[in-house]
C-alpha cells in the first residue's frame, strides 16, 4: 500500500536515491520503511565531508519501538545531512520522499550495490510479504 | 506443597482438562534419557519456622562489630520509613514497569530518583540506576568511547587513587571490547592525583579521564584541574562521586570551566544497607548530548490521551530488547528497589539533612585520625583536605591488628598491604555520622592496647 | 484501582524550610576549604517525614505487584515471593555486616552462600557455581567472557562468533557484543525448534560457542538438544544455558545432562527472590569442568569447618570481578531460604506445577478459540497466543488486548516478543497460582475479543480504569523530560 515514486531508485535494504542536477544522489528511506518502523522520535545524519564505502552503516533511524541503521547504497563523500531532522524527524513520516531527506552524497564511482527500479522494489516488498 | 496451591480434585480436573494422565505426561517432549527421577545434593525441605530459627543462629553468629571499614561500602543511618515503604509489596513484588499505565508508582519512582541525582551532580541527565558503583564505572568507560567519536583510540586514563575493585571490575568488563585503561601515579605527600602527571599524554588521543571524587585514600582531588586536562587534551572527563559528599563538595557537573561529561558512583550511601557487600545501586548521570549512549533505563514524564501527566520508559530504542546486538549495553534488570529506596531516603533528608550527614562524617573522620595518630606508631599517611575516609600508616603490620581488633568486636579498617604495597604498612578507616565520639574512644583504646602489648612483648 | 488525581512530584510538595528533621545528625562543622565546595545546595526536595511516607504510600498504591495482581508475564517468573525470604534475609546481623570486615566474623553468610552455591550446582548438573553476577545479563556476560577466556588460553584465538537463534532474549546477542564477539543468527522452525540445517551451515572454525534457551522463548523444549550440542562440540564450540526458563524444568531435567557448557540463572525468576520494580536480581553461573579456571571471583569455599573467599590468586585464570565486593548478597540470601524450604522434592514440584499451570491455561484458551503460536507442542512454563486473527478482523491488535487486561484487573502477559510471533502474547501463569485465577484471566481474555467483536473501539481505547490512559510515548521521546529542574528564580 506503500508510495514508490517512478523516478527513483531503490535498494533492498529500503533506502531510495534520487540523481540531483548537480549529479550528487541524495537519498532517504522509502514510505514502506517508515510505515514499518512507525512515528520516528530520532534520527542521526552523517556530517558532510564523511567519506562512506557502499553499504556502510551512516544513519540511524529510530522510533519507539525499533531502531534501523541506514546504509549508503553508492561509496562515496557526504556533501549534506539532513540538519532539520534534528528537530523534526517526523518530517520522515510526513514526506519520506521529499523534506524527509536524510544525506547527499557525492558518489566516487565505484560500483555500489545492486540498485532497483520502482517495479523492481515492488516485487521485492511483495515478494517479503 | 509450599507455595504450591492445588488441590488433589484441582490437579484431577486440570489433567483432564489438558488430556493427559499424569503430570509427568506433560514433559514427554524431552528426552527420557535426559530426565532424572529426584535431585541429589539438595537438602530435604524445612518448615518456615526451622529455616528461620537456623539463619536467625547464622546471622546472630556474624555478630554486630563495631565499623570503621568504609572503602566503597559505607554505613550511615537509615531512617525507618525508607525499608517500611520499599518493602511494600506493591513496590517489591513489581517488575519492570513494562505496562505504564500499571506501574505508575514505579516509573514516577524513577523519574524522582533520575531527577535527584541529576540536581545532586549539577548534570543534565541520569538513568535510573545501574548494578552498583564498580560496574557503573566500567559502562562510563565503555559509554565514552561510544560517545567521544573523534577517538579512536578507546584509551582511558585510570588513577591508581580510584577504588581498586572497580578499577579490576573496569578491566574485566571493559576488556572484551578492546579499551585500554592506563594508570596514573599519585602524589606521596597528598594522596592524590597529580595533574602534570598527565602531561606526559598530552597531544595523544586519550578517549577519556576519570577523575575519583573524594578519591580511594579519602583525600581530596584537584577535580578542577583534572577536568580541564580533559577538555584542553580532547579527552571527555568522566566522575566517580560518593554521592553524601555532594552535599558539600563542588559537584562534577560544575568541575572545570563547564563541568564532566559522565558522572557515576554507588547510591548505596542512601539507605541501602551494607548487606555483607549488595545489593547496592550504582548510578549514572550525563550531559544531554550524550543520552542516547547512556545505558540502562530511563523513565520520561508526558501525557496520557486525556492531556493528563503520567510517566513511561523512553529511550527504549537504546536498550537489548530493540536493539540487541548493537545496543548501548546487554543491561536490563538493574537495581529498582535500592534505587526506591535511595529516592525514599533523599527525600526524608532533603538537602538540609543531607548536608548535616555529610558535616558529620567529616567531622568524625577528623577525630578519628586525631585519635589514632596519638597513638605511638601511628600517622595520617597524607595531608590535605579529605571527607570521610584516611590512611593510616603504622609501624607493623596490618592484618594480625584488624583480626585482634576483629576479636574485640571492632571492624577497624581495610588492610592496602595487598593494593597498595608502596604506602607500607597503612591501614584506611572509615567514620560516618553513625559512629560516635565514644565509639572513636573505644577504638583508639583497643589499638593503643594491642600496640602497647605487642611493643612490650 | 479507582481513578484518582495524579500524585504530584514529590518537588512539588517541598517547602523551603521543611524537613524530617528527626532523621537529622547533629550539626558540625567541617573543615572543607572554600574551593573544593559546592556553592548552592542541592535540588532535593524538603518535606515532612508523614508527605514523604504519604507520598511514597500512594504511588506504591498506583503498581500492579505479584502480591495484588496475576502477573502472567512470559519470561519473568512472577511467582510469590515467600515473605519469609524477605525477613530472614533483613536480619540485622546479615544487613550490618562490611563486606570487607574479617571473613571470621562472616561465618554465618559464608555458610548460607556456600550451601547455595552448592545446591545450584546439583540443580543444574554443573561442576562450579559463582554467586558473583548480580543479574541475567552479567551472567550471561560473565558465560560468554569464560567461553572467550576458554579458547584463547588454549591458543584457539580464531574463534569470535557467538551463534543466537532468532527468539532469543535481546541481552544474547547484546552480551556478546560486549565481550566483542559477532552475532551469528539462526532461524526458528515452524515447530519452534532450532532449524539445525541452519546450525550446521553456521558452524565453523569461528565458532566460539552457541547461546541457548531451553525450554526456548517460544514456550518449547528443543527436543533435538543432545544433537545440537554434540554438532557445536564437534566444531569446537561450547554451549551456552540462558537459564530465563529453568523454572519449567527445575529437578526434572539438568542444564549440564543436556551438555551445556556453562549457564546463568536468574535467581529472581526461579527461586523466587523479588523483582523490586527491576531489581536487583542475580545471575549466579555455573560452568562445567573446562570452564572451572574461569570463574567470576570471588567464589565462597570450605576449609575444614571454615568458610572463606577465593579470590584472583587462588583463581588466577578467573575473568576477574563483576561487582564491587559479592555480588547481591541479600537477593543470594534470599534465594537460599527459599531453597531451605522447598527442599529439593519442592525444586521438582516448581517445574511440574508450572508446566500443569501452563498447559491448562493454554488448553483452555484454545478451547476458547484463540489460536496457539506453536499448536500441537506441549507447553513448558509458559506458551503463546497469536491475536494475528484478531489484528486482521477486528483491527484490536495484542497490545489493545494487553491494556484492556489490566482494566480485568489482571497484569498484561508479555507483548511483542519473541519477535518472531507476530501479534504475540506470551504467556506464564507460574506454580503459585490457583485453578479458579487462571479460570478468571481466560474469562477475561474471552471477554475482550466478544468486546473486540461488539465495540472495538472500547478496547482499542484501553484501559479505561488505571490512573492514567494510554501514554504517549511518541511524545516522551521527542520531548525529552527526564528530570524535573527547579524554576529559576
Amino acid at each position: 500500500m506503500s508510495m514508490i515514486p517512478a523516478d527513483l531508485r531503490y535498494t533492498k535494504s529500503h533506502e531510495w536515491l534520487r540523481t540531483l542536477p548537480d549529479g550528487s544522489i541524495e537519498i532517504g528511506i522509502t514510505d514502506h520503511a517508515q510505515q514499518a518502523l512507525g512515528d520516528l522520535v530520532f534520527v542521526e545524519v552523517p556530517e558532510a565531508g564523511r567519506k562512506l564505502a557502499a553499504g556502510n552503516a551512516c544513519a540511524l533511524v529510530e522510533s519507539v519501538k525499533a531502531a534501523s541503521d541506514v546504509y549508503s547504497p553508492l561509496g562515496g563523500e557526504v556533501t549534506a545531512g539532513n540538519e532539520l531532522l534534528a528537530t523534526q524527524p517526523e518530517l520522515v513520516n510526513r514526506d519520506p520522499y521529499g523534506q524527509g531527506w536524510i544525506f547527499r552524497l557525492k558518489p566516487s564511482g565505484s560500483g555500489g550495490a545492486a540498485l532497483l527500479d520502482a517495479d523492481g522494489y515492488r516485487a521485492e516488498l511483495a515478494a517479503a510479504g | 506443597m509450599p507455595y504450591i496451591p492445588h488441590t488433589g480434585e484441582d490437579i484431577r480436573a486440570m489433567l483432564d482438562r489438558i488430556g493427559v494422565r499424569a503430570i509427568d505426561d506433560l514433559f514427554d517432549e524431552i528426552p527420557r534419557e535426559l530426565r532424572i527421577d529426584a535431585l541429589t545434593g539438595v537438602p530435604e525441605a524445612l518448615p518456615e519456622m526451622e529455616v528461620a530459627r537456623l539463619a536467625a543462629a547464622r546471622a546472630a553468629a556474624d555478630g554486630r562489630p563495631l565499623n570503621f571499614i568504609g572503602a566503597g561500602a559505607y554505613e550511615h543511618h537509615i531512617p525507618a520509613p525508607v525499608w517500611a515503604l520499599a518493602s511494600r509489596g506493591e513496590i517489591y513484588s513489581a517488575y519492570t514497569p513494562y505496562q505504564a499505565e500499571a506501574s505508575q508508582g514505579t516509573l514516577q519512582i524513577m523519574y524522582e530518583y533520575q531527577s535527584m541525582i541529576a540536581g545532586l551532580t549539577a548534570m543534565d541527565v541520569s538513568n535510573a540506576s545501574l548494578y552498583d558503583g564498580a560496574s557503573a564505572l566500567a559502562e562510563a568507560c565503555l559509554m565514552a568511547v561510544r560517545a567521544h567519536r573523534r577517538s579512536k583510540s578507546a584509551r582511558i586514563l585510570l588513577p591508581a587513587t580510584v577504588n581498586p575493585a572497580w578499577r579490576r571490575v573496569a578491566r574485566a568488563i571493559t576488556e572484551g571490547q578492546g579499551l585500554t585503561l592506563e594508570s596514573l601515579p599519585f602524589d606521596a605527600a597528598q594522596g592524590r592525583t597529580d595533574p602534570k602527571s598527565l602531561d606526559r599524554f598530552a597531544a595523544q588521543d586519550i578517549t577519556a579521564v576519570v577523575i575519583q571524587q573524594p578519591n580511594f585514600f579519602g583525600q581530596l582531588e584537584d577535580a578542577d584541574a583534572l577536568t580541564r586536562w580533559a577538555r584542553a587534551n580532547g579527552a571527555l572527563a568522566i566522575a566517580a562521586v560518593n554521592p553524601v559528599a555532594l552535599a558539600l563538595l563542588a559537584p562534577p557537573g560544575e568541575w572545570g570551566d563547564d563541568g564532566v561529561d559522565i558522572a557515576c558512583g554507588d547510591a548505596q550511601p542512601f539507605g541501602v544497607p551494607l548487606s555483607s557487600g549488595g545489593p547496592y545501586v550504582g548510578f549514572m548521570a550525563s550531559r544531554m548530548e550524550h543520552v542516547r549512549q547512556m545505558p540502562g533505563r530511563i523513565a520520561g514524564r508526558t501525557v496520557d490521551a486525556e492531556g493528563k501527566p503520567g510517566f513511561t520508559l523512553t529511550l527504549q530504542a537504546r536498550e537489548q530488547h530493540i536493539r540487541r546486538g548493537k545496543a548501548t549495553s546487554n543491561i536490563c534488570t538493574n537495581q529498582g528497589l535500592l534505587m526506591t529506596a535511595a529516592t525514599i531516603h533523599l527525600a526524608l533528608l532533603g538537602p538540609a539533612g543531607l548536608e548535616r550527614v555529610a558535616r558529620a562524617c567529616v567531622a568524625r573522620t577528623r577525630q578519628l585520625v586525631a585519635a589514632l595518630a596519638r597513638l605511638p606508631g601511628v600517622r595520617a599517611a597524607f595531608s590535605g583536605p579529605r571527607f570521610h575516609e584516611a590512611v593510616l600508616q603504622l609501624d607493623r603490620p596490618v592484618a594480625p591488628l584488624l583480626e585482634s581488633l576483629g576479636a574485640e568486636g571492632i571492624a577497624g579498617g581495610l588492610d592496602l598491604a595487598r593494593d597498595y604495597p608502596e604506602l607500607g604498612n597503612a591501614l584506611l578507616v572509615c567514620a560516618t555520622e553513625t559512629r560516635t565520639e565514644g565509639d572513636i574512644e573505644t577504638y583508639a583504646r583497643a589499638l593503643g592496647r594491642l600496640l602497647g602489648r605487642a611493643a612490650a612483648a | 484501582m479507582t481513578m484518582r488525581k495524579p500524585e504530584p512530584l514529590i518537588f512539588e510538595l517541598s517547602r523551603h524550610g521543611r524537613g524530617a528533621t528527626a532523621q537529622y545528625p547533629a550539626p558540625e562543622e567541617a573543615d572543607i576549604p572554600a574551593g573544593f565546595r559546592r556553592k548552592q545546595p542541592p535540588p532535593l526536595p524538603e518535606v515532612s517525614e508523614l508527605q514523604a511516607v504519604r507520598h511514597y504510600t500512594r504511588l506504591s498504591q498506583l503498581n500492579f505487584g505479584i502480591d495484588t495482581h496475576f502477573y502472567p508475564l512470559g519470561s519473568c517468573t512472577m511467582k510469590y515471593n515467600p515473605r519469609a525470604c524477605n525477613s530472614l534475609a533483613m536480619l540485622p546481623g546479615f544487613l550490618g555486616r562490611h563486606p570487607l570486615a574479617p571473613a571470621a566474623t562472616g561465618q554465618g553468610v559464608l555458610a548460607c552462600l556456600f550451601e547455595l552455591q552448592e545446591m545450584l550446582r546439583h540443580v543444574t548438573g554443573m561442576a562450579g557455581v559463582s554467586l558473583t553476577p548480580m543479574a541475567g545479563a552479567q551472567g550471561e556476560f560473565a558465560g560468554v567472557a569464560m567461553i572467550r577466556a576458554y579458547h584463547r588460553a588454549r591458543g584457539d584465538t580464531a574463534r569470535n562468533e557467538i551463534i543466537v537463534p532468532d527468539a532469543a532474549h535481546g541481552t544474547n546477542p547484546a552480551t556478546a557484543t560486549m565481550c566483542g564477539m559477532k552475532v551469528r543468527e539462526i532461524p526458528s522452525r515452524p515447530d519452534g525448534d532450532v532449524d539445525v540445517a541452519a546450525l550446521d551451515a553456521a558452524l565453523s572454525p569461528a565458532t566460539a560457542g552457541i547461546m541457548l534457551t531451553n525450554p526456548s522463548t517460544l514456550g518449547v523444549f528443543e527436543r533435538r538438544i543432545v544433537e545440537i550440542a554434540r554438532k557445536v562440540h564437534e566444531a569446537g564450540g561450547l554451549l551456552y544455558y540462558d537459564g530465563a526458563n529453568l523454572n519449567a524444568i527445575l529437578g526434572k531435567v539438568r542444564p549440564g545432562d543436556m551438555g551445556f557448557d556453562v549457564i546463568h540463572m536468574n535467581l529472581h525468576k526461579t527461586f523466587s527472590t523479588p523483582h523490586g520494580g527491576g531489581g536487583p536480581g542475580s545471575g549466579a553461573v555455573g560452568v562445567g569442568k573446562r570452564l572451572l579456571p574461569f570463574l567470576p571471583v570471588p567464589v565462597v569455599a570450605r576449609d575444614g569447618e571454615r568458610y572463606r573467599w577465593l579470590d584472583e590468586r587462588d583463581l588466577p585464570g578467573s575473568i576477574g570481578r563483576l561487582s564491587g565486593f559479592m555480588g547481591n548478597t541479600g537477593v543470594l540470601l534470599r534465594a537460599w531460604v527459599y531453597m531451605r524450604i522447598l527442599g529439593a522434592a519442592g525444586m521438582r514440584r516448581v517445574a511440574e506445577f508450572s508446566t500443569l499451570n501452563a498447559n491448562y491455561l493454554l488448553a483452555r484458551l484454545t478451547e476458547a478459540g484463540f489460536d496457539a503460536a506453536y499448536p500441537g507442542r506441549r507447553a513448558s512454563h509458559e506458551f503463546i497466543i497469536t491475536l494475528k486473527r484478531q489484528a486482521r478482523e477486528q483491527g484490536v491488535t495484542a497490545m489493545d488486548f494487553a491494556k484492556r487486561l489490566l482494566d480485568h484487573g489482571y497484569h498484561a502477559p508479555t507483548t511483542y516478543f519473541p519477535l518472531l510471533v507476530p501479534e504475540c502474547l506470551l504467556i506464564e501463569p507460574t506454580e503459585t497460582e490457583t485453578r479458579e485465577e487462571l479460570d478468571g484471566f481466560v474469562e477475561a481474555l474471552a471477554a475482550i475479543r466478544r468486546e473486540a467483536e461488539s465495540d472495538a473501539a472500547s478496547v482499542k481505547s484501553a484501559p479505561h480504569t488505571m490512573p492514567v490512559r494510554r501514554l504517549d510515548d511518541v511524545r516522551a521521546a521527542r520531548q525529552l523530560d527526564i528530570a524535573w529542574k527547579p524554576v529559576a528564580a
